[in-house]
């Protein structure tokens, strides 16, 4: 059994807001979902299927689809973090592949920037359930502490610097600067990443992601409807997920579950990392953005930093062009979950509807790639390979 | 020097019992499987490595490396996280503490100290050996 082949993005949306104050969480949701409804060509009533992740109002998919008022056949509201939906949208392929569903809905939304979370610098624990809660809470663990031990971690491991990341936060902000929606739209340069004020050694302010409200959406079909659409047809052709986690202390904090997910994607898509013309690379921090990287092959372990330096990722400069919409770094960071607009911009690059400036020329073959949760503890992973036909 | 930072209390549940009332004494103890001889961090009551439950509490050197650590910077009071791993084998998320933040460094070989929460057991840190 695969995935390949068996299941087509018809429609994508990516909300224009970055600021929502005045709506809720379920009327974006419902934005979105509408959104991706009209650039597939499809209505509400075509949906049976529906996928959403934390974010969705309520426990589970019961909320949103009374909402949008959807008639379903198949459900499913795996929490994978941040990277839920590139995990979503192989879940939906899969669920057409057996029959589960023809037209599947995936939805993500929030409005972190309106209610004024203090995303990364603040201990949040989720569920005092949690066995680790004992164990982690009290050491003040924040996401952006989390992230820079990584960091840390491999800047001794392979003498990675300060200005190598940099370079990734600089390569998204010359993407963004096509982007009429993008939070930061200045080109910037690698001495404003490193003078920028340090937040948790060794992460500046500018090796973060932006916070954003707003949210995205994608309407995954089966391939005999894809055929009666008018919009160029993207197909899933690989997927991979896992966890990764401290595995009772024997744990390497320089490697992301992309080690696991990349090979696992690549081989049922029967392609390479040399084969990927466009790469969308969830961002929450620079660091994030080298590991995968390295994990999924697209340079040696270790050698990101030299990999990612001197535009190396700008589209039309650079070997490996990636989110070429800005980003999390620049462009969007709906719900503090990266994964939905990783997949949008990856669709866009394949359908050749990507900004003039940053289109890839020939992108025929494309990969999105997220982490979810926390790279400095335990973090999901998925990665999703599309072709264009 | 680092400020004096409100450390907030663990969560204490039947599973972590012993290593809070030992901690509360002083002593530092690491969880290890009498099954197949692994110590294992964070404590839990199933062993990670062969699913025995014969854990036993084990008085543990107290002695460790710095695996990684950052200094949060942006908080009020900035403190530094730390995963250090311990001469019993696994390596533990912690604090670095009593020591000069801008001299830390990854291989630096630390010693256990109990620090004071809020109004719970006090919780294992690190200062430089």
């Amino acid at each position: 059994m695969t995935i390949k082949g068996k299941a087509y993005i018809a429609g994508v949306y990516e909300h224009p807001t970055r600021h929502a104050p005045d709506k809720t969480v379920a009327r974006l949701h419902a934005e979105v979902a509408l959104g991706a409804l009209a650039d597939a060509g499809l209505t509400r009533d075509d949906v049976d299927g529906y996928f959403c992740a934390g974010d969705a109002p309520g426990p589970g998919p019961a909320t949103m689809a009374e909402y949008m008022n959807l008639k379903l056949r198949h459900v499913d509201s795996t929490e994978l973090g941040g990277t839920s939906y590139v995990a979503l949208a192989a879940h939906a392929a899969a669920a057409i592949a057996l029959g589960k569903c023809d037209v599947a809905l995936v939805t993500l939304a929030g409005r972190p920037r309106s209610e004024g979370q203090a995303t990364g610098t603040t201990p949040r624990i989720r569920d005092p359930n949690q066995p680790e809660a004992p164990w982690e809470f009290p050491y003040g663990l924040t996401t952006a502490n989390g992230y820079a031990m990584c960091a840390m971690r491999h800047m001794y491991q392979y003498g990675t610097t300060s200005e190598q990341l940099a370079w990734i936060k600089v390569a998204a902000s010359h993407h963004a600067q096509h982007n009429p929606n993008a939070m930061l739209p200045e080109v910037i340069k690698v001495e404003d990443v490193v003078n920028s004020p340090v937040i948790a050694d060794p992460l500046h302010r500018l090796d973060c992601c932006v916070i954003s409200d707003g949210g995205g959406a994608l309407v995954i079909v089966k391939p005999e409807i894809a055929r009666k659409l008018k919009r160029p047809p993207v197909k899933i052709i690989g997927a991979g997920e896992t966890v990764k986690h401290l595995s009772g202390g024997t744990f390497d904090l320089t490697t992301s579950g992309a080690a696991r997910t990349g090979p696992i994607a690549f081989a049922e898509a029967g392609v390479k990392p040399a084969d990927i013309k466009y790469v969308s690379i969830y961002d929450s921090f620079t660091i994030t953005v080298l590991m995968q990287i390295e994990d999924l092959g697209f340079c040696e372990k270790g050698a990101g930093g030299k990999f990612v330096a001197d535009g190396n990722l700008i589209s039309g400069v650079g070997k490996l062009p990636f989110n070429t919409d800005g980003g999390g770094l620049c462009n969007n960071h709906p719900a503090n979950r990266g994964g939905m607009t990783k997949v949008i911009e990856a669709v866009r690059q394949l359908r050749g509807e990507a900004h003039p400036k940053v289109q890839v020329r020939n992108c025929d073959l494309a990969l999105a790639q997220g982490t979810g949760m926390q790279l400095g503890t335990r973090h999901c992973s998925a990665t999703l390979i599309m072709e264009r036909e | 020097m680092a400020a004096t930072r409100t450390i907030t209390s663990p969560l204490v549940s039947s599973e972590n019992q012993a290593f809070w009332n030992a901690a509360k004494q002083g002593r530092f103890t690491v969880p290890t499987c009498a099954a197949c001889g692994k110590a294992h961090w964070y404590p839990r009551a199933i062993c990670p490595f062969c699913a025995s439950d014969k854990i036993e509490w084990r008085a543990a050197s107290g002695n460790g490396t710095i695996y990684t650590y950052s200094v949060m910077r942006r908080a009020k009071e900035p403190y530094a996280i730390a995963y250090v791993t311990l001469a019993e084998g696994p390596t533990m998320m912690t604090n670095i503490v009593d020591c000069d933040f801008d001299a830390l460094r990854v291989g630096q070989p630390v010693t256990v100290v109990f620090k004071d929460t809020e109004n719970g057991p006090p919780v294992p840190m690190f200062k430089p050996a």
